[in-house]
Protein backbone atom coordinates (compact mmCIF):
# COMPACT_ATOMS: atom_id res chain seq x y z
CA UNK A 1 0.00 0.00 0.00
CA UNK A 2 0.95 3.66 -0.69
CA UNK A 3 -0.08 6.16 2.00
CA UNK A 4 0.14 9.85 1.76
CA UNK A 5 1.68 11.35 4.39
CA UNK A 6 1.86 14.82 6.10
CA UNK A 7 3.54 15.65 9.22
CA UNK A 8 2.71 18.79 10.79
CA UNK A 9 6.01 20.51 13.27
CA UNK A 10 5.45 22.81 15.74
CA UNK A 11 7.04 24.05 18.89
CA UNK A 12 5.51 22.01 22.39
CA UNK A 13 3.41 23.92 24.27
CA UNK A 14 5.61 25.90 27.43
CA UNK A 15 8.61 26.69 24.67
CA UNK A 16 8.18 30.37 23.12
CA UNK A 17 7.77 30.65 20.24
CA UNK A 18 9.28 34.24 19.01
CA UNK A 19 7.84 33.74 14.71
CA UNK A 20 4.17 33.60 16.35
CA UNK A 21 4.53 36.21 18.74
CA UNK A 22 5.92 38.68 16.05
CA UNK A 23 3.39 37.64 13.84
CA UNK A 24 0.80 38.10 16.22
CA UNK A 25 1.68 41.78 17.32
CA UNK A 26 1.65 42.76 13.50
CA UNK A 27 -1.62 41.57 13.09
CA UNK A 28 -3.50 44.41 14.78
CA UNK A 29 -1.42 46.78 12.86
CA UNK A 30 -2.59 45.41 9.62
CA UNK A 31 -6.49 45.83 11.04
CA UNK A 32 -6.60 42.54 12.37
CA UNK A 33 -7.67 42.49 15.76
CA UNK A 34 -8.58 39.50 18.28
CA UNK A 35 -6.14 37.31 17.03
CA UNK A 36 -4.05 35.22 19.89
CA UNK A 37 -2.10 32.23 20.34
CA UNK A 38 -0.22 32.08 17.21
CA UNK A 39 1.75 29.75 16.34
CA UNK A 40 4.33 29.01 13.43
CA UNK A 41 5.34 25.28 12.96
CA UNK A 42 6.48 23.52 9.22
CA UNK A 43 4.97 20.76 7.42
CA UNK A 44 6.59 17.73 5.76
CA UNK A 45 3.94 15.69 3.10
CA UNK A 46 5.93 12.63 1.50
CA UNK A 47 4.15 9.04 0.23
CA UNK A 48 5.20 5.90 1.88
CA UNK A 49 4.81 2.33 1.24
CA UNK A 50 3.80 0.14 3.90
CA UNK A 51 2.42 -3.27 4.41
CA UNK A 52 -0.97 -1.13 6.42
CA UNK A 53 -1.74 1.63 8.22
CA UNK A 54 -0.79 0.14 11.67
CA UNK A 55 2.95 -0.26 9.98
CA UNK A 56 2.81 3.16 8.57
CA UNK A 57 2.00 5.13 11.47
CA UNK A 58 4.13 3.27 13.31
CA UNK A 59 6.95 4.25 10.56
CA UNK A 60 6.13 7.83 10.59
CA UNK A 61 6.41 8.07 14.39
CA UNK A 62 9.89 6.45 14.73
CA UNK A 63 11.01 8.79 11.27
CA UNK A 64 9.50 11.83 13.71
CA UNK A 65 10.99 10.91 16.48
CA UNK A 66 14.52 10.09 14.91
CA UNK A 67 14.65 12.91 12.41
CA UNK A 68 12.33 14.88 11.38
CA UNK A 69 11.27 16.52 15.36
CA UNK A 70 14.00 17.32 17.79
CA UNK A 71 11.63 16.14 21.17
CA UNK A 72 13.45 18.64 23.34
CA UNK A 73 11.35 21.45 21.67
CA UNK A 74 8.98 20.22 18.85
CA UNK A 75 5.99 18.10 18.77
CA UNK A 76 3.98 16.48 15.55
CA UNK A 77 0.90 15.18 14.54
CA UNK A 78 0.63 13.05 12.14
CA UNK A 79 -2.20 12.79 9.21
CA UNK A 80 -1.84 9.69 6.50
CA UNK A 81 -4.19 7.97 4.10
CA UNK A 82 -4.37 5.43 1.50
CA UNK A 83 -3.75 6.68 -2.06
CA UNK A 84 -6.50 7.03 -3.95
CA UNK A 85 -6.29 4.85 -7.05
CA UNK A 86 -2.86 3.52 -6.36
CA UNK A 87 -1.73 0.66 -7.97
CA UNK B 1 54.91 16.17 17.86
CA UNK B 2 52.51 18.78 18.49
CA UNK B 3 48.91 17.07 19.19
CA UNK B 4 46.39 17.49 16.45
CA UNK B 5 42.99 18.47 16.42
CA UNK B 6 40.90 17.32 13.27
CA UNK B 7 38.41 19.70 12.36
CA UNK B 8 34.82 18.32 10.56
CA UNK B 9 33.78 19.66 7.77
CA UNK B 10 30.35 18.97 6.51
CA UNK B 11 28.72 21.13 3.39
CA UNK B 12 27.82 24.35 4.54
CA UNK B 13 30.64 24.81 7.66
CA UNK B 14 32.61 27.92 7.51
CA UNK B 15 35.11 28.53 10.10
CA UNK B 16 36.74 25.49 9.56
CA UNK B 17 40.03 27.64 8.56
CA UNK B 18 39.82 29.72 11.23
CA UNK B 19 39.58 27.00 13.99
CA UNK B 20 42.66 25.49 11.90
CA UNK B 21 44.56 28.71 11.93
CA UNK B 22 44.08 29.42 16.06
CA UNK B 23 44.94 25.80 16.24
CA UNK B 24 47.75 25.86 14.88
CA UNK B 25 49.10 29.97 16.18
CA UNK B 26 48.70 28.10 19.65
CA UNK B 27 50.86 25.43 18.90
CA UNK B 28 49.04 22.54 18.17
CA UNK B 29 48.53 20.52 14.25
CA UNK B 30 44.96 21.07 12.50
CA UNK B 31 43.60 18.49 9.74
CA UNK B 32 40.31 18.81 8.26
CA UNK B 33 38.23 15.64 8.40
CA UNK B 34 35.55 15.32 5.55
CA UNK B 35 31.90 14.58 6.89
CA UNK B 36 31.80 11.81 4.43
CA UNK B 37 34.70 9.92 5.61
CA UNK B 38 33.54 7.02 8.65
CA UNK B 39 36.80 7.45 9.57
CA UNK B 40 38.57 10.77 11.90
CA UNK B 41 41.83 8.87 12.42
CA UNK B 42 44.47 9.45 14.69
CA UNK B 43 43.61 12.53 15.86
CA UNK B 44 43.87 13.62 19.32
CA UNK B 45 40.95 16.22 20.03
CA UNK B 46 37.80 17.15 17.74
CA UNK B 47 35.99 20.70 16.69
CA UNK B 48 32.93 20.56 15.33
CA UNK B 49 33.10 24.10 14.10
CA UNK B 50 30.46 26.73 12.87
CA UNK B 51 28.88 27.39 9.80
CA UNK B 52 25.43 25.86 8.08
CA UNK B 53 26.06 22.75 8.09
CA UNK B 54 24.17 20.71 5.18
CA UNK B 55 22.06 24.06 5.03
CA UNK B 56 20.18 23.82 8.44
CA UNK B 57 17.82 22.12 6.44
CA UNK B 58 14.89 20.81 8.75
CA UNK B 59 16.90 22.06 11.91
CA UNK B 60 20.35 22.84 12.08
CA UNK B 61 22.81 19.94 12.78
CA UNK B 62 19.91 17.82 12.27
CA UNK B 63 21.07 16.51 8.87
CA UNK B 64 24.97 16.62 9.39
CA UNK B 65 24.31 13.73 12.66
CA UNK B 66 24.20 11.26 10.29
CA UNK B 67 26.98 12.25 8.25
CA UNK B 68 29.53 9.16 8.18
CA UNK B 69 32.01 11.12 10.17
CA UNK B 70 29.98 11.46 12.86
CA UNK B 71 29.94 7.51 14.44
CA UNK B 72 33.48 8.21 14.55
CA UNK B 73 33.56 11.49 16.71
CA UNK B 74 30.84 9.53 19.04
CA UNK B 75 33.04 6.63 19.33
CA UNK B 76 36.24 9.19 19.66
CA UNK B 77 33.89 11.02 22.52
CA UNK B 78 33.11 7.34 24.08
CA UNK B 79 36.57 6.29 24.40
CA UNK B 80 37.01 9.69 26.28
CA UNK B 81 38.47 11.63 23.46
CA UNK B 82 38.04 15.66 23.55
CA UNK B 83 34.97 16.88 21.28
CA UNK B 84 34.18 20.65 21.29
CA UNK B 85 30.97 21.81 19.25
CA UNK B 86 31.19 25.82 17.92
CA UNK B 87 28.29 27.43 17.43
CA UNK B 88 26.85 25.01 14.96
CA UNK B 89 28.69 22.56 16.49
CA UNK B 90 27.31 22.68 19.67
CA UNK B 91 23.68 22.43 17.63
CA UNK B 92 25.24 19.32 15.71
CA UNK B 93 25.71 18.25 19.27
CA UNK B 94 22.82 18.53 20.58
CA UNK B 95 21.30 17.14 17.68
CA UNK B 96 23.46 14.23 17.79
CA UNK B 97 22.49 13.05 21.81
CA UNK B 98 26.07 14.15 22.56
CA UNK B 99 24.96 17.01 24.95
CA UNK B 100 21.53 17.59 26.10
CA UNK B 101 18.93 20.03 25.52
CA UNK B 102 18.42 21.85 22.01
CA UNK B 103 19.53 25.46 20.35
CA UNK B 104 16.52 27.13 19.35
CA UNK B 105 15.85 30.89 17.56
CA UNK B 106 17.14 34.47 19.79
CA UNK B 107 14.67 35.49 21.85
CA UNK B 108 13.14 38.27 19.89
CA UNK B 109 14.03 36.89 16.54
CA UNK B 110 17.43 38.52 16.77
CA UNK B 111 20.18 37.29 14.84
CA UNK B 112 23.33 38.37 17.08
CA UNK B 113 26.71 39.38 15.73
CA UNK B 114 29.04 40.88 18.88
CA UNK B 115 31.70 40.08 21.36
CA UNK B 116 29.99 38.94 24.32
CA UNK B 117 31.45 38.93 27.90
CA UNK B 118 31.48 35.29 29.28
CA UNK B 119 32.12 33.72 33.14
CA UNK B 120 33.73 30.98 33.54
CA UNK B 121 31.53 28.71 35.68
CA UNK B 122 33.92 25.54 35.43
CA UNK B 123 37.39 24.95 35.13
CA UNK B 124 36.78 20.74 34.86
CA UNK B 125 35.96 20.24 30.86
CA UNK B 126 38.34 20.08 28.56
CA UNK B 127 37.70 24.09 27.14
CA UNK B 128 38.39 25.27 30.69
CA UNK B 129 41.23 23.45 32.59
CA UNK B 130 43.78 26.05 31.94
CA UNK B 131 41.01 29.10 32.93
CA UNK B 132 39.59 30.26 36.20
CA UNK B 133 36.50 29.88 37.80
CA UNK B 134 35.32 33.80 38.01
CA UNK B 135 37.16 35.04 34.72
CA UNK B 136 35.41 37.13 31.99
CA UNK B 137 36.27 36.36 28.68
CA UNK B 138 35.48 38.52 25.95
CA UNK B 139 34.41 36.00 22.88
CA UNK B 140 32.51 36.85 19.42
CA UNK B 141 29.40 35.52 19.39
CA UNK B 142 27.21 35.26 15.72
CA UNK B 143 24.03 33.29 15.87
CA UNK B 144 20.61 33.28 15.03
CA UNK B 145 19.85 29.98 17.09
CA UNK B 146 21.69 30.28 19.97
CA UNK B 147 19.05 30.40 22.42
CA UNK B 148 19.87 27.67 24.55
CA UNK B 149 16.85 24.93 25.94
CA UNK B 150 16.39 22.33 28.20
CA UNK B 151 14.03 20.43 30.82
CA UNK B 152 13.43 21.65 33.73
CA UNK B 153 15.53 18.64 34.97
CA UNK B 154 18.07 18.38 33.01
CA UNK B 155 18.47 22.36 34.20
CA UNK B 156 18.56 21.00 37.57
CA UNK B 157 20.97 17.98 36.44
CA UNK B 158 23.74 20.30 35.03
CA UNK B 159 23.52 22.82 37.63
CA UNK B 160 24.14 20.14 40.42
CA UNK B 161 27.22 18.48 38.38
CA UNK B 162 28.61 21.75 37.41
CA UNK B 163 28.35 20.97 33.91
CA UNK B 164 27.67 24.84 33.10
CA UNK B 165 30.80 25.76 31.63
CA UNK B 166 30.46 29.19 30.27
CA UNK B 167 27.68 31.43 31.05
CA UNK B 168 27.28 35.17 29.19
CA UNK B 169 27.57 38.19 31.49
CA UNK B 170 24.35 39.94 29.45
CA UNK B 171 22.39 37.23 27.97
CA UNK B 172 22.17 38.25 24.35
CA UNK B 173 19.89 35.36 23.48
CA UNK B 174 17.52 34.19 25.74
CA UNK B 175 19.31 30.99 26.55
CA UNK B 176 18.16 29.51 29.72
CA UNK B 177 20.37 30.10 32.89
CA UNK B 178 22.35 32.73 30.55
CA UNK B 179 24.02 29.57 29.27
CA UNK B 180 26.73 30.15 26.75
CA UNK B 181 28.50 26.51 27.39
CA UNK B 182 28.24 23.11 28.86
CA UNK B 183 29.62 19.76 28.69
CA UNK B 184 28.77 16.11 29.20
CA UNK B 185 29.41 13.90 32.13
CA UNK B 186 32.41 12.88 31.11
CA UNK B 187 33.31 16.73 30.94
CA UNK B 188 35.01 15.47 27.41
CA UNK B 189 32.40 17.04 25.35
CA UNK B 190 32.07 20.65 25.32
CA UNK B 191 29.54 22.57 23.27
CA UNK B 192 29.70 26.62 23.43
CA UNK B 193 27.46 29.00 21.15
CA UNK B 194 30.76 31.54 21.28
CA UNK B 195 33.37 31.58 18.59
CA UNK B 196 37.22 31.27 20.63
CA UNK B 197 38.59 30.94 17.12
CA UNK B 198 37.85 34.58 16.48
CA UNK B 199 39.62 35.72 19.76
CA UNK B 200 42.62 33.80 20.00
CA UNK B 201 45.00 36.75 18.92
CA UNK B 202 45.22 40.05 20.13
CA UNK B 203 45.25 41.46 16.90
CA UNK B 204 41.61 39.95 16.49
CA UNK B 205 40.12 42.31 18.47
CA UNK B 206 40.44 39.73 21.59
CA UNK B 207 42.69 37.35 22.75
CA UNK B 208 40.84 35.95 25.82
CA UNK B 209 39.34 32.33 23.65
CA UNK B 210 42.71 31.33 23.53
CA UNK B 211 42.97 30.11 26.92
CA UNK B 212 40.06 28.01 25.92
CA UNK B 213 41.60 26.61 22.99
CA UNK B 214 44.92 26.21 24.75
CA UNK B 215 43.07 24.27 27.16
CA UNK B 216 41.85 21.90 24.41
CA UNK B 217 45.36 21.70 23.08
CA UNK B 218 46.58 20.43 26.97
CA UNK B 219 43.42 17.92 26.83
CA UNK B 220 45.17 16.84 23.84
CA UNK B 221 48.79 16.29 25.22
CA UNK B 222 49.98 19.07 24.85
CA UNK B 223 52.25 20.07 27.44
CA UNK B 224 50.24 22.66 29.83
Amino acid sequence: MTYEVQVEVHLRAGVADPQGSTIERAMPTLGFDGVSGVRVGKSIRFRLDAADEAAALAEVEELCARFLTNPVIEDSVITLHETAGAS
Amino acid sequence: MPATVGVVVFPGSNCEHDVVEAIEGLGGSGRLLWHGEATVGDVDAIVVPGGFAHGDYLRPGAIARFSPVMEAVVAHAAAGGPVVGICNGFQVLTEAGMLPGALQKNAGLKFVCEPAALRVESTESVLTTEATVGQVLQVPINHFEGNYTCSAETLAALRADERIVLTYVDNPNGSVGDIAAICNEGRNVVGLMPHPERAYHPLLGSGDGAVLLRSLLVAAGVPA
